[in-house]
């Protein structure tokens, strides 16, 4: 098994953090796993992605070029990183700020409102959860479960009520099904 | 077994060094390496040592120069214009025998470039840098584990020849997060004994001085003869590499660092097409693993440099080789990342070449 994902949003929106959780959840459920910031001169607003790879064997490289899914959170990340897709490979695209449709046909492509869900669960900082359950559950490459349980490993300061909310955005992303 | 942890390079590096005993640290902030003065700034206070953010690169390495004078394993690190400024410090430093230990993570040049990781300080690293005839005793990890269990190794070669040591790795690795396994033993300082040189407290013993010149004449030709004893004890004993699925292998790529991961992809992506590709990495950058190479070219004819600058671990294949087999070049200036794909390709068109001239010949 090898999943090579790319994030890619707006700074803020918690792209590298979206990330480091995939690859922390990865290693706690015994995958080889890197995971790699593009650390640009990038500040809020500005933007940012990261690379990830959760696999079975070793990592040869972090820097993931042919990913076999893509999550956008923003218009100019689609754009970019639609291309990249593997073929076959799976476009999460969040479509709360994204309005154009993505382009290609030999990929899989869910939309997912994330901005909207996260705003009906009472907090915006969660909508890049919304977005791992949404991949968590096309994929298959890593359960809900294992990145509810490494939450706690990477936000080491949050209460156990905020743990509980991401834990429910990564199960409203889970309900969107590939067509 | 401990819990596996989740760590950044820098931060693997700079905890590495802790373990490895080093107990002083000087530096001065520069993207992509901020995070190593960042958790010695907590980290070595916590284990009783020092940690100084000083006014410039230069007051850095000279500090770290006068607490390596005193038998201390001490460290500095930046990157690539970082770097440039500390040579002088480094050239005293290897002049007065000091083990000093640096990091170097690269970012992209020449002059101020930009902050991307790249890999053409190598020529800096290994000819020397500063001024004067000196080598570095060079490591280069491709891992966050290696990151962290490669001080140890500088700190110990470093203290036994008396010469300056370095990790040399790049903005890719320093960033990335892997999980880390520290394999190699914590040092406490305190069971160290002092080294015959060190300058401190004189108890009535001979005095000691720690220098880099000797004026009278001949002398300085005895010091450097002496120091050259050192360096081949060093290249007779301490090189290091690896080496993947070369056994039945056509092509070598020689690769260090980042770039030898990237071929780790792109030599499993030439076997799934039917090139028979191996990968040749050298750990040590000086000495360079010379002899193992010459060796390899008993069998392999085509030797392939994959490297992020315009080419510069290349001379070192090729003067190891001195003409014993073909040597080609994969190049990725500017602080850009080669993919599998691209090496991939390059490898093909080797093949392909190699092929047509066959035909020709016959």
């Amino acid at each position: 098994m090898y999943q090579g994902i790319r994030i890619s949003g707006f700074g803020g929106q918690g792209v590298i953090s979206a990330g480091y959780l995939l690859a922390q959840a990865g290693m706690m459920e015994g995958k080889e796993v890197s995971f790699f910031p593009a650390y640009g001169a990038e500040m809020r607003g500005g933007t940012a992605n990261c690379s990830v790879v959760v696999a079975t064997d070793e990592v040869s490289t972090p820097i993931v070029s042919t990913p076999d899914t893509v999550i956008v959170f923003n218009e100019p990340s689609l754009a970019k990183f639609e291309p990249m897709v593997k073929p076959g490979g799976l476009l999460i695209i969040n479509s709360s700020l994204v309005n154009s449709k993505a382009t290609r046909k030999d990929i899989k492509v869910l939309y997912v409102p994330c901005n909207e869900i996260a705003g009906e669960l009472g907090n915006a900082k969660i909508m890049n959860m919304v977005a791992l359950g949404a991949f968590a559950a096309a994929t298959g490459a890593m359960t809900i479960d294992a990145i509810a349980k490494a939450l706690p490993k990477v936000y080491k300061k949050l209460k156990p009520e905020v743990i509980e909310l991401n834990v429910k955005a990564l199960k409203r992303g889970a309900e969107f099904k590939l067509n | 077994m401990a819990e596996k942890k989740l760590m950044k390079g820098n931060e693997a590096l700079a905890e590495g060094a802790v373990r490895a005993g080093c107990r002083f640290f000087a530096g001065y902030p520069i993207t992509p390496q901020n995070e190593i003065p960042e958790y010695m700034s907590w980290r070595l206070p916590q284990a009783g040592g020092a940690f100084i953010q000083s006014e410039s690169e230069v007051s850095a390495i000279n500090m770290v120069y006068g607490a390596a004078a005193t038998g201390v394993r001490c460290m500095t690190s930046s990157s690539s214009p970082g770097m440039s400024l500390k040579q002088e410090g480094i050239s005293y430093a290897a002049g007065a025998d000091l083990p000093i230990f640096i990091g170097n993570v690269m970012r992209g040049g020449p002059g101020l470039g930009n902050i991307a990781g790249a890999q053409g300080d190598y020529w800096q690293a290994t000819r020397g840098g500063g001024h004067g005839d000196y080598r570095t005793f060079v490591m280069a990890p491709n891992s966050v584990t290696e990151m962290g269990n490669f001080p140890h190794k500088c700190f110990e070669v470093g203290f036994k020849y008396r010469i300056p040591s370095m990790v040399l790795t790049d903005g890719l690795i320093g960033q990335m997060m892997e999980p880390i396994e520290f394999t190699t033993p914590e040092i406490d300082p305190k069971t160290l004994t002092e080294p015959n040189w060190a300058i401190g407290v004189n108890k009535g013993r001979e005095k000691r001085i720690a220098k880099s010149y000797d004026l009278r004449e001949g002398f300085l030709e005895l010091m450097v003869n002496e120091r050259v004893k050192r360096y081949k004890q060093i290249e007779a004993s301490e090189v290091m590499y690896e080496e993947k699925m070369l056994e039945d292998a056509e092509i070598a790529i020689v690769a260090y660092g980042i770039s030898a991961r990237v071929s780790v992809a792109a030599m499993k992506l030439a076997r799934e097409k039917g090139l028979k590709v191996g990968l040749f990495r050298p750990i040590t950058l000086w000495p360079f693993p010379k002899a193992r190479l010459v060796e390899l070219s008993k069998r392999i004819k085509h030797f392939l440099a994959v490297e992020m600058s315009l080419g510069q671990m290349v001379e070192d294949v090729q003067l190891a080789l001195n003409g014993r087999a073909e040597v080609h070049l994969h190049a990725k200036p500017g602080a850009s990342v080669m993919t599998a794909e691209e090496v991939y390709k390059t490898m093909d068109a080797i093949v392909k070449k190699g092929a047509k001239e066959y035909a020709a010949a016959k």
